[in-house]
């Protein structure tokens, strides 16, 4: 097949640019560690309320500034929907849904992530600035969807 | 002008414009729908009480994500399969109105219950929301509908290859089969889950559905989607867009190459869409993100056909320095203007795409409502503006009529409204969606949250923009009915491009359709066998049905 010698070089030019690309994600990915929120554990969608540690949901103290946030997410609220974090403090978001199928996002941060029934999906994050977070369901989940919404105040 | 204009036999015109009718009609309800979803989310409008917002949502994204793209890209396939090779049989074109009929029956029960309220699912229908199961079964007519007429395409070129061995075949009607086997091999996963999971659970027949096994395979189908409707508007640009303009295609067997790389690379990539799923290891959506930025290579080729078109076409008007042969392109003909602006559009669209696919960006944007603003770039103006320019010579070459110089000149003003309209509004998604605004959500503000106070404005540009393509889609409108029931009768030209460079033999290998066919499974098997292995071993208790509308 005949291929134009310009088109030669644009090619090549992209498909380097493509393996560069390719290479810094996955370097990113498998040697630092930057994975997107992929937790495997499963869980009874209709046993969350028995189930540790979403029995007990909140903030735990794990360590010093180390601490896990267990939050319970049903149409159409945030369980706890008020939550205070030392600033500074590293926190683990660990979340699973009662119901459908919802988001959890933290607007002006990179928390993002889905919360579907049966499973657990959980991130880590630290907070260093001080102020109210709001935390939002992104994903379509029925007719009270866009009031779904809960608070995190980080405190010196 | 000895010779007679080729024309599609006016037995497959009908069917064609059947396709076309249905398709526009989708345009007008769909279009009014999207302008209602604006206007309340600027936070000024509030729709009348018992019609809901998500409603609204779920008609806009059916009518224009579903029935508007695949009824078009059935009725000008069929167009263009007739038109390089031949009428149709008596046989083909029959299974092509009974697919039809299919996909417009199944169309109608869908939208039913969706107006009736009874599936505010969303386009997506992510279980365990349960709509009502008309809704699903509509689906499915609507998917068998397409496979049905995707079959009679089949038949057609099997026996147009038969009876011209050792040839290859036209490059609309390859380009048109390609697409179809795309579409059947993608709508395979869809049509598992709504058969097998979602109409038996939605009538009572099974109590629980496996929620992220439905979700994986409706995205097995979603992202192949998208090159569905995007592979007919790259036909439009290799095979018809250089005869408009006067030049020739740049290389017929790049284009085919090109083509056979979007079949091989747009199926095992459905994983992009789910990246912040719990359930699905991350090595494997890193394996499928790779995949994804396969198709960068075809689109670089794209990119690059177009461009050595224009610019030769331009030289060999005498064109000179580096820009010059830009000021010979038919800029006031709108079965260019309309596609090429298309085009532009595609380079932001592109972009916003990597960043989507980009296995850890993605966490900033996902579920914003800057992925809205990325697909109201890709599908929603580069592929329905060159389905637009395309209407332009096609409507009028089925009707036997002419477009006058007056609705040139409006499909010209319709174009630029529709791109100033889409830079209002799909720019403005963008924004907010970095900000953090989620998508697919009514207007709020979130206990008055100061994140949510920030996006106000944004939302008002969407409204503005809204409006402005809202008046886009009247005159597309206007010039499609002029085109099909007005213009002056006459004789218009189905525009097909002959290639610059001579044939060559690569052409015929990649009709090789056993080998492409086989690589597609065998890529597929590799990117989904053991994460889906994995879902159902390890899946947790199902999902009972939930209607929260």
């Amino acid at each position: 097949m005949h291929i134009h010698k310009y088109e030669k070089i644009w090619l090549a030019f992209g498909i380097g640019c493509l393996i560069v690309f390719l290479t810094v994600v996955g370097v990113s990915a498998f040697a630092a560690g930057q994975q997107p929120p992929s937790c495997l554990t499963t869980i009874d969608p209709e046993k969350v309320d028995t189930t540790p540690p979403f029995d007990h949901p909140g903030l735990v103290k794990k360590g010093d500034k180390e601490y896990e946030l267990n939050i319970v997410v049903a149409a159409f609220s945030f369980t706890p929907n008020a939550i205070e974090i030392p600033k500074g403090a590293k926190v683990t978001i660990n979340v699973t849904s009662k119901d459908v199928i919802h988001g959890f996002e933290i607007p002006g941060t990179n928390v993002n992530m889905m919360v579907e029934p049966g499973y657990v999906n959980s991130l880590t994050t630290t907070f260093d600035k001080p102020g109210e977070y709001t935390i939002l369901c992104n994903e379509y989940c029925g007719a009270g969807h866009h009031m779904m919404t809960a608070r995190i105040k980080v405190v010196e | 002008m000895a010779q007679p204009l080729e024309k599609v036999d006016h037995r497959d015109a009908k069917l064609a414009l059947a396709h076309l009718f249905v398709a526009f009609t989708a345009l007008a309800l769909g279009g009014f729908a999207g302008l209602l979803q604006t206007l309340v989310r600027s936070g000024k409008f509030e729709l009348p009480s018992g019609i809901s917002y998500y409603t609204i949502l779920t008609t806009h994204g059916v009518l224009l994500g579903l029935v508007l793209t695949t009824f078009f890209i059935i009725g000008f396939q069929f167009a263009a399969v007739s038109r390089t090779t031949g009428a149709l049989s008596d046989g083909s074109r029959r299974t092509g109105w009974i697919g039809f009929w299919l996909m417009t029956i199944g169309t109608a029960m869908s939208a039913f219950f969706i107006l009736t309220g009874k599936a505010s699912v969303l386009y997506t229908f992510y279980a365990p929301l349960q709509a009502h199961a008309g809704f699903y079964i509509g689906l499915a007519l609507v998917v068998v509908g397409s496979w049905v007429s995707g079959f009679a395409m089949f038949a057609h070129y099997a026996r147009w290859r038969k009876t011209h061995r050792g040839q290859a075949s036209p490059l609309l009607a390859f380009m048109s089969v390609t697409n179809m086997v795309l579409w059947l091999v993608c709508s395979l996963g869809v049509a598992a889950t709504v058969v097998f999971q979602l109409i038996p659970w939605s009538l009572g027949l099974t109590d629980r559905v496996n929620v992220l096994l439905s979700r994986t395979l409706f995205w097995y189908f979603g992202h192949p989607l998208v090159y569905f409707w995007l592979l007919p508007a790259y036909m439009v640009w290799y095979a018809v867009i250089p005869k408009v303009i006067g030049g020739k295609m740049f290389s017929d067997s790049l284009a085919r190459l090109a083509f056979i790389l979007f079949l091989l690379f747009s199926i095992p990539v459905g994983f992009h869409h789910q990246l912040l799923e719990p359930g699905i290891s991350p090595f494997w959506k890193y394996v499928q993100v790779v995949l994804t930025f396969m198709v960068i290579i075809p689109s670089l080729m794209t990119a690059f056909a177009m461009f050595a078109t224009f610019e030769s076409y331009g030289r060999s008007q005498g064109a000179t320095g580096w820009f010059g042969w830009l000021r010979k392109l038919p800029w006031s003909d709108a079965r260019f203007f309309a596609p090429f602006v298309g085009m532009l559009f595609f380079i932001p669209a592109g972009t916003g795409g990597i960043i989507n696919a980009s296995h850890q960006l993605n966490q900033v944007v996902h579920n914003t409502i800057w992925v809205t603003g990325h697909f109201h770039l890709t599908v929603a103006t580069t592929v329905v503006l060159t389905f637009f320019g395309a209407s332009y010579w096609l409507i009028p070459h089925l009707t036997g009529r002419v477009m006058t110089k007056a609705m040139n000149r409006l499909a010209i003003i319709q174009t630029i409204v529709w791109a100033v309209g889409m830079t209002f509004m799909s720019g403005s998604m963008h924004v907010a969606g970095l900000l953090g605004a989620p998508r697919r959500s009514a207007f709020s503000t979130y206990g008055n949250s100061p994140q949510a106070l920030e996006w106000i404005p944004y939302q008002i540009a969407q409204a503005v923009g809204g409006t402005i393509l809202f008046i886009g889609i009247i005159l597309i409108l206007v010039i499609v009915i002029n085109l099909a029931f007005f213009a002056p009768k006459g004789e218009t030209e189905f525009p097909v491009a002959e290639a610059a460079a001579p044939y060559e033999r690569a052409a015929l290998a990649l009709e090789n359709w056993k080998l492409w066919i086989g690589l597609v499974v065998a890529l597929i098997l590799i990117a989904y066998t053991v994460p889906i292995i994995d879902i159902i071993q390890n899946a947790p208790p199902g999902s009972k049905g939930y209607k929260l509308w």
